[in-house]
């Protein structure tokens, strides 16, 4: 398939673009890459204290519980906000060299998966400075992250190719977003918040509600997640990231005349 | 007798077949706007031996720039091929597209490697872009740092420096200071001049495609008018260019 000759054509490019670009963010602000634990580090601060204790829906190890939920929803949300304006922010390049649009997007994914990873960082080191116990489940991980990344793949790609079409689409997707981070459920437990069996509902529709509780289910509670959840959005998820890759081969070398 | 290096045949390009719309616009009026398509190409048919230079002129809106961008993989073709017969080809035209975040160094690498050339040619030759340049410390600084003049003269030394098999021009670039013109457009001219590379150029100039052209393509309204010698086309072509005024 054309998509994998482009990938690995252009890793070399993916690899320098994302350096040089998490590189860049860093060099121009005081705090450097300390930022990158400071914002989810503040972020699960305001969400401890507003939840744990004004609205008293705190879970055991809030703490940790909640930095996982925002590290991942910072990866989903941010790397779906940029996807939207993508091409035109690379209108410099786009209009003068052809390069594989999925490239762009996936370059935007590094740096934001790069920023999760060091946020999951802390949440290791916090896991040990609460004396979290882990057993096997913590495996649930990796099948986790990976359906994540494909997912957000896959979304960004028809968000990329319509955002470069419909020029409002940036208020819709901030909208939605706001919306599915109150669903999501990055600061409570959507299954054990919402009253059943709504909560388990909610939590199996929405993928990335999904994600978080399962990751938490691994590593803070020893506990897996349902498979056949997991199978119908990886499917989900496959269709999704065919079809977009698909879509902006299609359609890429008409991006430059409308922008 | 020689080899073809670019053959085009029945390209057309239409403009505009997708408008940018809001959501509130594509409500109130229902699929309208399919009559404005603009053809900016029309069934063009030309070939290019390898290592001539061949000419493109033609009154502004003419489909000049159009036509390169396809040639250069910007564009698909709406109707037509074109095909290159494995050539590298770039599109040099002011700006490869910096990351004004980025230090210069770091711009070069970027734009070589979209270019197709490996990290290892690019970092061989990033003493000679740097020194043509004549950017010196500013190279580490970033691009967004720098003045109008220093910004074109890097994206000159690159394109310059990191050289291709067919190589399109968009407008003879002179760029800088007189001393930086001057030295650019000698670089312009020993890489148009070098046997092996297939050049096309777009320009106003008449003068300049008189200088250095093989041939000339003369274009109006997406259409080929001619295609021949450089001295019996430009002669046709001052004389239409003269009767507008």
């Amino acid at each position: 398939m054309r998509f994998i000759n482009d990938l690995k054509k252009y890793k070399r490019y993916l690899a320098y673009a994302a350096r040089a670009q998490l590189k860049s963010e860093v060099s121009n602000s005081y705090l450097d890459w300390v930022w990158w634990i400071l914002e989810p580090f503040f972020h699960m601060l305001i969400y401890t204290v507003i939840f744990g204790y004004v609205f008293n829906a705190a879970e055991k190890n809030f703490p940790v519980f909640i930095f996982i939920g925002v590290s991942i929803w910072g990866f989903f949300s941010k790397t779906v906000n940029q996807s939207v304006k993508l091409i035109k922010n690379h209108k410099s390049i786009v209009t003068k060299v052809y390069v594989p649009k999925q490239i762009l997007l996936l370059c935007t994914m590094c740096v934001n998966g790069f920023k999760m990873f060091v946020s999951l960082l802390v949440v290791v080191a916090m896991m040990v400075i609460f004396k979290i116990k882990v057993d096997w489940h913590l495996i649930y991980i990796v099948p986790g992250l990976l359906l994540l990344v494909i997912l957000t793949y896959g979304i960004c790609c028809f968000l990329l190719h319509y955002g470069v079409y419909v020029e409002d689409l940036q208020y819709i997707v901030e909208i939605l977003l706001k919306m599915f981070m109150y669903f999501t459920g990055i600061f409570y437990s959507v299954p054990n918040r919402i009253p059943a069996p709504y909560g388990d509902i909610l939590n199996s529709v929405n993928p990335i509600a999904y994600i978080i509780s399962t990751l938490r289910n691994g590593m803070l509670y020893q506990s897996g997640a349902s498979l056949t959840v997991m199978g119908v959005w990886y499917v989900a998820a496959a269709i999704l990231v065919f079809r977009g890759t698909r879509l902006i081969y299609q359609c890429e070398n008409s991006y430059v005349k409308v922008i | 007798m020689s080899e073809t290096a670019i053959e085009v045949r029945d390209l057309c390009i239409d403009y505009i077949p997708y408008k940018k719309k809001s959501i509130q616009k594509s409500f109130l009026k229902k699929n309208t706007d399919k009559t404005d398509i603009v053809h900016a190409v029309k069934s063009l048919s030309f070939s290019v031996e390898k290592g001539k230079i061949v000419g493109i002129v033609g009154k502004n809106g003419s489909g000049k720039s159009t036509l390169l961008k396809a040639i250069g993989g910007i564009f698909t073709p709406d109707r037509g091929s074109i095909d290159l017969y494995g050539n590298t080809i770039s599109l040099l035209s002011i700006g490869v597209g910096f990351k004004p975040d980025l230090s210069g160094r770091e711009n070069i690498m970027l734009s070589g490697m979209l270019l197709g050339f490996t990290e290892e040619t690019i970092l061989e030759k990033m003493g000679v872009i740097i020194e043509f340049s004549e950017l010196k410390k500013f190279i580490d600084y970033p691009v967004r740092t720098y003045s109008s003049g220093m910004h074109s003269k890097l994206a000159f030394a690159i394109s310059a420096t990191l050289e291709t098999d067919i190589l399109l021009i968009d407008e003879v670039l002179s760029v800088g200071d007189q001393h930086f013109k001057e030295k650019s457009y000698h670089r312009m001219k020993e890489l148009i001049m070098d046997a092996q590379r297939t050049v096309l150029i777009v320009s106003h100039s008449a003068n300049t495609i008189r200088d250095l052209c093989d041939k000339v393509l003369w274009m109006n309204d997406g259409e080929l008018v001619t295609y021949g010698h450089t001295g019996e086309v430009m002669d046709a072509y001052t004389r239409y260019m003269k009767r507008l005024k």
